[in-house]
């Protein structure tokens, strides 16, 4: 087997060539929704017509509760503030909170995973313990009470983002550390790593260099489908008004609570755009993870039928494997 | 067929062959493109026969077993016919094909604890062929069933029967677990029995019964057996006629006679020349003395004990039970015995990975009882592990060239220059090329994985090397390799080493010296060929009558042996 390229061994890049029919589709329509919301997020001030707070320019205030046309693409809000800008200012929210919580929860997690998993004993058994205590709380409450603990009712954008980041990772940490704890159990067992220590490697260096890694690839993994879950605890928290004030930052959440008497009135763009916001950014990324899984896990992987690489015109495997299989591979094959 | 009833002479059956394979390709979709795992194989089973299929991983004979009974997996198309009384299973329809599995062919997989479901009893999984093949449109009714089980599990020789149909498959041993299998596969009468390696997952003395039972079906109601495997002695004890695939094609055809006697083929010829020979080729032929007597002793344990505990209120199980032994610098001891009877427990308490639970062990001059991790550190490095499967014991994140390193760089202080100047020798040693030292563990094959393994264990000189079952995961001419290039290292280096090994032909090879377990207790240790030759122990004799050697006419007299010595 020719050597792949460091790019095409890339987490996301590889399953897209791996990928076949349904799944494929499924792959493509989940980074399209995935890349456009990353992209809105980033290049959000040059699209937004407005910013986030503003409700009036030049010629005056914004119309309030206006039709969505003319110099409002998508109406505006009972406060005044267009639409369109907080829907894309929204997507910046959004990812921040994404990118502060999972990184917190990954780097937390994967540390208290290692060490317990490893070391086991006492501390094993504590964490393990403190963990399903908070798994076994409802989780949006949980992050309700953290975020009135960490703003303090106050409402500033990092304050509001970092309340519900952190209020996010509570709730993740858990997860982080039960995958790479029970990765980590495995792999201890391992007989690669029993050489390790046959050698005389040290604990942190059997943890380093031995299991950290190999105990690490369904991250990428977790991470998707975990930033889509982010997304909702954030949409939740500020529909329930612990989010982030319309003055510091726009956010989703916040704008649906605030088009819930709107809704009733006909007024219907309101609550539509931020709503299908959340909706198609979800979709996006659980449409990313649920085909990782599948397409991690050979069982659940749909494959070309046998033969069809010969037709001319397929895009991968080009000819038909003709010359004998190298020993190596059929001999992994065998062992697998 | 269905009025052939299990009285039916194997005539009865007559009129052309039992299977008839024409032309069978098959190919597999996989992530790097198509395999042609079948290429292009013919062959036919006559009525009684049995024919073995030989070849080793990757063969192909595998995928052709699995095709006579339609069991491939969704991403495999097969070509070609395969005839069974008449029918192509290739082609047709699924539900056709399930009344022919069961009725006209049935299977005997490899490991029988996973085969059978372990919610249900015997009597129900043997009883459950029958209701699924309703005969004359009714089907059995619960009484009728079960005397079918009992009278099945009668044939496979189990012992009460009537009670036994009752029990679970945990309340079984190995051995007949496997004989249920072959019960339920026999349930209906099969003119045809598929067994992919049927005695692979079993222990030497229990594979002789399991061959027994199959001879013993064939004589009796004439059933046709395809048999599996790549081991040449069970080819050689059981199998009318040889086919040896390599890589998806039939190399060769014979009757076993023959194949073992005049084999054709170049590659049948190097096949069955790797093939380890008991009483051949051993390292202690001649001698009369043990080697190592007056050498500094390295290992020695006496009334060694070694407890695995037990669940909260059960008693632990005692692995190791009182051995005493000695391994001396430069020898190579040889540990063989069946599964369970502490080998490898033994081997891993002396590389520290298992603690003693009492008696003494001293390697190298220190006390494992009681061993703490910290003292015991500055003496790893004298010894070195090569563990059983090579694919699992690299890190499949590093290169081989950190892998062998890895030692070099925990115990020494070097250069990076010098780290990889010594891996390069160490790889030469191994006669690996030096540019693996770049590649990782998967693009190597199983044979290079395990001489690169030896050469991480040999690092840093050690004084004492433990092999547990370094080439029982290896095929039959890769392992004649390894085991060369073992017995080679062994002479320059001088080493000593323990030996575990399931397989007494591979240990003779290799020991100057061996001890036989059983069930934790060290039963005969002698001079290598002296053991194999001229056994005293009454376990001894069994386990070493039982094992089948690769020459059909020799182990045509061993199993009368083995007769008279069981029986007897």
């Amino acid at each position: 087997m020719a050597k792949q390229s460091l790019i095409g061994r890339l987490p996301v890049i590889s399953h897209l060539n791996k990928s076949v029919g349904l799944q494929r589709g499924m792959l493509i329509t989940g980074l399209v929704l995935s890349g456009l919301f990353i992209l809105t997020a980033i290049f959000g001030p040059l699209i937004a017509p407005y910013s986030f707070n503003q409700i009036g320019d030049a010629n005056g205030n914004f119309p309030a509760q206006a039709a969505p046309g003319g110099t409002h693409l998508w109406g505006t809000t009972v406060g005044g503030y267009d639409v369109f800008s907080r829907v894309v200012w929204g997507a910046q929210t959004a990812l921040e909170v994404i990118v502060v919580a999972v990184i917190m929860s990954i780097f937390i997690g994967v540390a208290l995973g290692l060490l317990s998993g490893y070391l086991g004993g006492w501390l094993d058994r504590i964490l393990v313990v403190v963990a399903d205590a908070i798994y076994a709380f409802p989780t949006l409450l949980l992050a309700i009470v953290m975020s009135i603990v960490i703003s303090r009712g106050q409402s500033s954008l990092w304050g509001g983002i970092f309340s519900a980041a952190i209020s996010i990772t509570v709730v993740f940490i858990p997860q982080y550390f039960r995958v790479i704890r029970a990765e980590t159990i495995r792999l201890k067992a391992e007989p690669f790593v029993e050489s390790a220590k046959v050698v005389g490697a040290s604990n942190l260096r059997i943890m380093s260099r031995h299991i950290y890694k190999n105990a690490t690839r369904t991250l990428p993994l977790i991470f998707t489908l975990n930033a889509s879950e982010a997304i909702q605890t954030l949409a939740a928290l500020g529909f329930l008004g612990f989010g982030i004030e319309p003055t510091s930052a726009a956010e989703w959440g916040f704008d649906l609570n605030k088009a819930l008497a709107d809704a009733t009135a006909g007024i219907w763009w309101t609550g539509i755009f931020p709503g299908a916001a959340i909706a198609l950014t979800v979709l996006g990324l659980t449409l990313v993870g649920e085909s990782m899984n599948d397409l991690n896990d050979p069982r659940l992987r749909g494959r070309r039928r046998a033969g069809s690489a010969q037709k001319p015109g397929a895009q991968k495997g080009g000819p038909a494997v003709q010359a004998p299989q190298p020993a190596a591979d059929a001999e992994a094959r065998n062992q697998a | 067929m269905s009025e052939n009833t299990t009285t039916a002479a194997p005539a009865a059956r007559a009129g052309g062959p039992v299977l008839d394979i024409e032309h069978l390709k098959v190919t597999f979709a996989t992530d790097a493109g198509d395999v042609r795992a079948v290429k292009d194989v013919s062959l036919q089973v006559e009525p009684g026969e049995v024919l073995a299929i030989v070849g080793e991983s990757g063969s192909g004979k595998t995928v052709t077993a699995k095709t006579i009974l339609g069991l491939l997996p969704e991403t495999a198309i097969s070509s070609g016919t395969v005839l069974i009384r008449g029918n192509n299973v290739i082609s047709v329809s699924a539900e056709k094909l399930r009344r022919i599995r069961g009725e006209d062919v049935a299977m005997v997989f490899q490991e029988p604890s996973t085969a059978l479901n372990p919610v249900y009893t015997v009597g129900w999984q043997i009883a459950e062929g029958l209701r699924a093949h309703a005969r004359d449109g009714k089907k059995p009714g619960k009484k009728q069933a079960r005397d079918l089980a009992v009278e099945a599990l009668r044939k496979v020789g189990i012992p009460e029967p009537e009670r036994r149909v009752d029990y679970y498959p945990h309340q079984f041993s190995g051995g007949q677990k496997q004989r249920v299998v072959i019960a339920a596969a026999l349930a209906l009468n099969p003119g045809l029995i598929v067994a992919d390696e049927p005695t692979t997952a079993l222990d030497v003395t229990v594979q002789a019964e399991i061959l027994e039972l199959l001879r013993d079906l064939r004589d009796r109601y004439g059933t046709s057996i395809v048999l599996i495997t790549h081991n040449m002695g069970v080819v050689a004890d059981l199998a009318d006629r040889v086919v040896v695939m390599y890589q998806g094609d039939v190399v060769e055809e014979a009757p076993a006679a023959r194949l073992f006697a005049a084999p054709q083929q170049d590659y049948t010829k190097k096949l069955l020349a790797a093939v380890p020979h008991l009483g051949r080729n051993s390292a202690s032929a001649g001698v009369t003395e043990r080697a190592g007597r007056n050498a500094e002793v390295l290992v020695e344990a006496r009334n060694l004990l070694i407890e695995y505990p037990g669940r909260l209120g059960s008693p632990g199980f005692r692995a190791v039970d009182g051995v005493s032994f000695s391994i001396s610098a430069g020898e190579v001891y040889g540990l063989v015995g069946e599964s369970g009877s502490g080998k490898t427990t033994i081997g891993r308490a002396i590389a520290g990975l298992t603690r003693i639970s009492g008696g003494s062990l001293k390697v190298l001059g220190y006390e494992m009882l009681g061993f703490k991790e910290r003292t015991f550190k500055p003496l790893r490095k004298d010894i070195g592990f090569v563990f059983q499967d090579p694919a699992a014991s690299f890190n499949p994140h590093l290169s081989i060239g950190d892998c062998v390193a890895e030692p070099i760089l925990i115990h020494e202080d070097r250069s990076p220059a010098s780290v990889r100047q010594r891996v390069a020798e160490l790889l030469d040693a191994v006669q690996l090329p030096a540019e693996y030292a770049e590649r990782f563990p998967h693009e190597l094959s199983g044979g290079q994985r395990q001489r690169a393994s030896l050469a991480r264990s040999l690092a840093l000189n050690p004084k004492l090397l433990i092999a547990d079952e370094p080439t029982s995961a290896l095929d039959v001419s890769v392992q004649a390799k390894v085991l060369e290039l073992f017995r080679d290292i062994q002479a320059e280096f001088g080493f000593a080493a323990l030996f575990v090994s399931h397989d007494l032909a591979v240990v003779d090879m290799l020991s100057d010296w061996v001890g036989v377990l059983y069930k934790g207790k060290l039963v005969e240790q002698g001079i290598g060929s002296q053991v194999m030759g001229n056994p005293q122990d009454a376990y001894t004799k069994r386990l070493i009558a039982s094992l089948p050697v690769p020459d059909p006419q020799e182990q045509a007299a061993r199993r009368e042996a083995h007769r008279a010595l069981v029986g007897g």
